[in-house]
């Protein structure tokens, strides 16, 4: 069976969906929200994607794909160049390298380990951005980053898998 | 047939090689690029202006949604609050016009003292007024992508305020957006004077919703509720821009809570004093380029 110009087109679409989504969210994160004190804590939704598509997809979003979206990331918030490539790469790394465990593992245990994975991140973005403006951030606000972006995980994640099932079947 | 499986292995074993090799050197490159971000802040400024301007129309039209339901909450809550509000503005407009006529008489007073000593006025100032299209969350850095930049007049080092208020300055200028540093962020510095007692200090931001004030001479008494504005030292900014009051003193430190509301912010107006700021390289040499 030949594949038409339309079907590869297609095909070439729904490969790029993890890394345009992931996009979105860097877009959303820039996004004002009007909410009191909700700018300060926005939760990092990209590393929600980054972990998630490492997990169930790492073909679709390899490790040069998580350093460029980390690139645009940090380009975007102005965060300092190179940490949230640093980051998203390490834990697409991380994740990819473990993810023969989560195959059969209930949602829960998925949540749980993304906790881990999140205080791993969100640790590691704190003392890059620390040192390299040479002042200790305050830690309150990094907790509170971090509770939020655990907390929108289930949320993104329904929405990935239904992305994925009506999209991407194979 | 021996043999072919290991070939198969060995090819195997390579592949998995070069894919670490690959994420090695992908954490090298990012490595690389803090350092590059610390050395060549002229080059990286440069990639995040032309991203910025790339994505300005983007985040505009994706900012709007946000504004609109942002608009509906406000209105339905004016509206519960109406008479309350009616009766709070009534009586603070009554204060107000004391307050209008005391400044007239002290504006013709100024005018007189003035015209006796020859003062030379501050030059008049120019105002862009722009809507806010992004506001970068995290708790990492706090600024703001506003859509207005080079061909519409906004230069590296001005301020931004928001109705009288400071919000900040402008830290980087794309052609048509500019990123906003908000008095709050970690690399904010600003020179400040108490209103009441005139001590100087400067205003840090470190990244919490209250900045702190440093430098302040010990023996000054900050108390809460002092109006903290802008010294003008530094030529960065005009003296007596209002930016907060002190909100508590513990243990030596004092912090600042601004007048500013960050989730507040829709539109900013940048203004352009015609001050050298403290940022000369760029905007000084643009301006004399084009003389």
């Amino acid at each position: 069976m030949k594949t038409t110009f339309l079907q590869r087109l297609d095909q070439v679409v729904r490969q790029l969906l993890p890394f345009s989504l992931t996009l979105l969210l860097v877009l959303l994160d820039a996004m004002p929200t009007r909410l009191p004190g909700f700018a300060a804590v926005a939760p990092l939704l990209p590393l929600i994607s980054v972990y998630y598509w490492a997990i169930y997809r790492p073909e679709l979003l390899p490790p040069s794909v998580a350093f460029a979206l980390g690139v645009i990331n940090d380009v975007i918030i102005g965060t300092p160049l190179g940490v949230s490539a640093l980051v998203y790469l390490l834990v697409q790394g991380m994740t990819a390298s473990q993810r023969r465990f989560f195959h059969g593992k209930s949602f829960l245990v998925a949540w749980w380990a993304f906790g881990l994975v999140a205080v791993v991140a969100l640790m590691l973005q704190w003392i890059l951005v620390s040192v390299i403006f040479g002042h200790m951030l305050a830690p309150q606000a990094v907790i509170v980053e971090f509770v939020m972006t655990v907390a929108f995980y289930p949320l993104l994640c329904w929405l990935f898998a239904r992305t994925q099932l009506a999209l991407m079947r194979q | 047939m021996k043999q072919h499986s290991g070939t198969l292995g060995r090819l195997a074993t390579l592949k998995l090689l070069a894919q670490r090799f690959a994420f090695l050197s992908l954490v090298m490159a990012s490595f690389a690029l803090m350092l590059l971000g610390k050395a060549d802040t002229v080059l990286v400024e440069r990639v995040r202006v032309a991203v910025g301007d790339a994505v300005a129309p983007l985040l505009d039209v994706m900012s709007r949604p946000a504004g609109a339901i942002a608009e509906v909450v406000g209105a339905v809550h004016d509206l519960a609050e109406l008479r309350a509000e009616n009766v709070r503005l009534k009586a603070e407009n009554a204060k107000l016009m004391h307050w209008q006529m005391v400044a007239r008489q002290l504006d013709n007073e100024n005018r007189a003292f003035r015209q006796q000593l020859n003062f030379i006025p501050d030059p008049d100032p120019s105002f862009i007024t722009t809507r806010v299209i992004g506001d970068t969350g995290g708790a990492f850095v706090h600024s703001m992508l506003i859509n207005a930049g080079g061909r519409d007049g906004v230069r590296k080092g001005q301020a931004v305020i928001a109705g009288e208020v400071l919000v900040g300055r402008i830290a980087e200028v794309g052609q048509r957006s500019a990123r906003v540093l908000l008095l709050t962020d970690i690399n904010s510095r600003i020179p400040v004077v108490l209103e009441g007692s005139r001590a100087k200090a400067i205003l840090t931001g470190d990244n919490s919703d209250r900045p702190r004030l440093s430098y302040l001479s010990p023996n000054t008494n900050a108390s809460p509720g002092d109006r903290v504005v802008t010294s003008g030292h530094g030529g960065a900014f005009p003296p007596g821009m209002p930016i907060g009051v002190v909100s508590s003193v513990q243990d030596g430190v004092v912090r600042v809570e601004p007048f500013v509301h960050r989730y507040q912010l829709e539109y900013v107006t940048v203004v352009d004093y015609g001050l050298p700021g403290i940022l000369p390289s760029e905007a000084a040499a643009g301006e004399g380029r084009d003389r």
